[in-house]
């Protein structure tokens, strides 16, 4: 067993959001905020990617490249939800193309709210996501994840 | 004839901050078309006309885009308070102006930034992105936002900026234009900097007249338009000229937003010089009934604005044209016959803000 404390690859999404939420992501990673003395850093591919940063909220023509992503990113995986529209869904809830937050398609983890997010909350959502992710791998080590995902589908289609 | 493969670009990509897609028609490394398919941002915020009255939508309005989030709810007020028949206090028009000047400062060094960062430039874009933050700590100082300010309502602002401000704003402003003088050398005199922009992405004048595109991509190509010149808000009392180059290719776009950078520096010094005493905001009484249509210069080019009033506090119409809707056939012109390789800068290079273009 190995304990994980730093070094998340992150790997940022942007839903349907407005871009500020999608700027700041950034600047966490660009001098000032400096993620990187964390060593986080920003991956441009879903399979090296260990937490899932989504901004803004679900519409009808992202929620299959979403879902795609999420499946794959390999095991363990950590959903961050950046921004109110993130969390759910925020001012434009009531618009006629939003389906609502991120968690309407995929299981979200941490929810860091804001419009927009400041990058110090943002930062401090990834250092949340990793303690969820030490969990994870714990699990995983174990055996016992894909048996709780496999119980959290059947909750879900009893709900259904 | 070679072969041809069809090769999906986006909607999530590294390049990308933001999701597009583009199926390139490849001829070995040749782009021959470039077929966009957007709505992965769409949202249908002009239809919350009807559930939000038309002091909320200024709100809303400026969470068309994050990036020229002054300029929608500065775009959108303006147009309201025509209809209504409102006269802006003149400090009113003065503090919009200075404001507007900031996020179109904050938005050509995010430009730039991007820029290096696809060409594969990680120093230059850390550079670019550290002047950025003086900017937004100005921003966050006079409205208490970084990127969204929520300081335009009907009628006026609701922040004053004081004279201590004023003179935070003028040192940051000597700072700013310290450093930018040391990244723009490197833009325009570095040798592989020059190797990856020049020539790249040609777009003539008579193309871009044609294709109807705005802002610094169609300045790039010699046409000097520029909506500021129309003197809204308080730029017919400040003196400026619009910059152009007549290159029409990568280069020539870098030259003018970098240009443009220091024109604000400039435009924001005259302000403050200039800035009058008084109110900040004017009284709204009643509701808009009427129509009215504005064009205003936003830092990717000219955004229109139209507004349909009908006596009632829920508005009949709000529609807004974003300039990269107007630039993305040009986009798709510059792409046919570009090498693989420069997709990415050639992308970056019109200033995409899908989130305006989809709303």
């Amino acid at each position: 067993m190995y304990k994980i404390t730093r070094s998340p690859w992150v790997m940022h999404y942007d839903g349907s959001s407005c871009n500020g939420c999608d700027i700041e992501v950034l600047a966490c990673l660009t001098p000032v905020y400096d993620a990187e003395r964390f060593g986080i850093i920003n991956t441009g591919d879903p399979m090296q990617a260990d937490i899932l940063l989504i901004t803004g909220s679900i519409n009808t023509q992202n929620a299959p490249v979403v879902k795609q992503i999420y499946s794959q990113m390999s095991d363990p995986k950590v959903v961050v939800a950046v921004g109110v529209c993130a969390c759910t869904g925020g001012v434009f809830k009531d618009c006629y193309n939003i389906l609502g937050g991120a968690d309407q398609v995929i299981p979200v983890d941490v929810y860091v709210p804001g419009c927009a997010a400041r990058p110090q909350a943002i930062i401090d959502g990834i250092v949340k996501g990793i303690g969820v992710f030490q969990e994870r791998l714990e699990k995983l080590e174990n055996g016992t994840l894909k048996q709780e995902e496999k119980e959290d589908t059947e909750e879900k289609k009893e709900e259904d | 004839m070679a072969k041809r493969s069809v090769i999906p670009y986006g909607p999530q990509h590294p390049v990308l901050p933001e999701p597009i897609h583009l199926d390139l028609v490849l001829e070995d490394e040749k782009v021959v078309e470039a077929i966009p398919s957007i709505g992965f941002i769409h949202r249908g915020l002009e239809k919350l006309t009807e559930k939000r009255d038309f002091n909320q939508m200024a709100y809303v309005a400026e969470r068309i885009c994050g990036i020229c989030s002054f300029g929608h709810g500065y775009g959108y007020c303006e147009t309201v308070e025509h209809i209504m028949g409102i006269e802006v206090p003149a400090r009113a028009n003065y503090l919009r102006t200075i404001w507007f000047e900031l996020s179109r400062l904050h938005s050509h060094l995010l430009w730039a930034g991007l820029m290096a960062d696809a060409f594969g430039f990680e120093n230059l874009f850390y550079q670019c992105w550290r002047v950025r933050e003086k900017v937004l700590d100005c921003i966050e100082l006079t409205t208490g936002g970084r990127v969204i300010f929520s300081v335009n309502k009907v009628g006026g602002v609701i922040k004053d900026i004081t004279p201590e401000m004023q003179k935070a704003i003028l040192d940051t402003m000597d700072y700013v234009e310290k450093e930018t003088k040391i990244l723009k050398k490197t833009f325009m005199n570095d040798y592989s900097v020059q190797s990856r922009m020049k020539g790249v992405g040609v777009l003539t004048k008579e193309q871009a007249h044609a294709l109807g595109c705005a802002g610094p991509f169609a300045r790039a190509s010699g046409i000097a338009t520029d909506m500021r010149m129309r003197g809204y808000a308080a730029y017919g009392e400040l003196d400026m000229e619009p910059i152009i180059s007549n290159d029409g290719d990568c280069y020539g776009r870098c030259e003018v937003r970098i240009g443009e950078i220091f024109q604000s520096i400039d435009l924001i010094r005259q302000a403050i010089g200039k800035i009058p005493e008084g109110e900040i905001a004017a009284v709204v009484k009643g509701n808009p009934d009427g129509e009215y249509f504005m064009r205003i210069e936003q830092p990717r080019g000219e955004a229109d604005y139209y507004v349909r009033g009908n006596g009632t506090p829920n508005l009949d119409r709000m529609r807004v044209r974003t300039p990269t809707f107007a630039n993305l056939a040009g986009l798709c012109e510059t792409l046919k016959g570009a090498d693989y390789a420069d997709i990415g800068i050639l992308v970056v290079t019109i200033d995409p803000c899908i989130s305006c273009t989809e709303r």
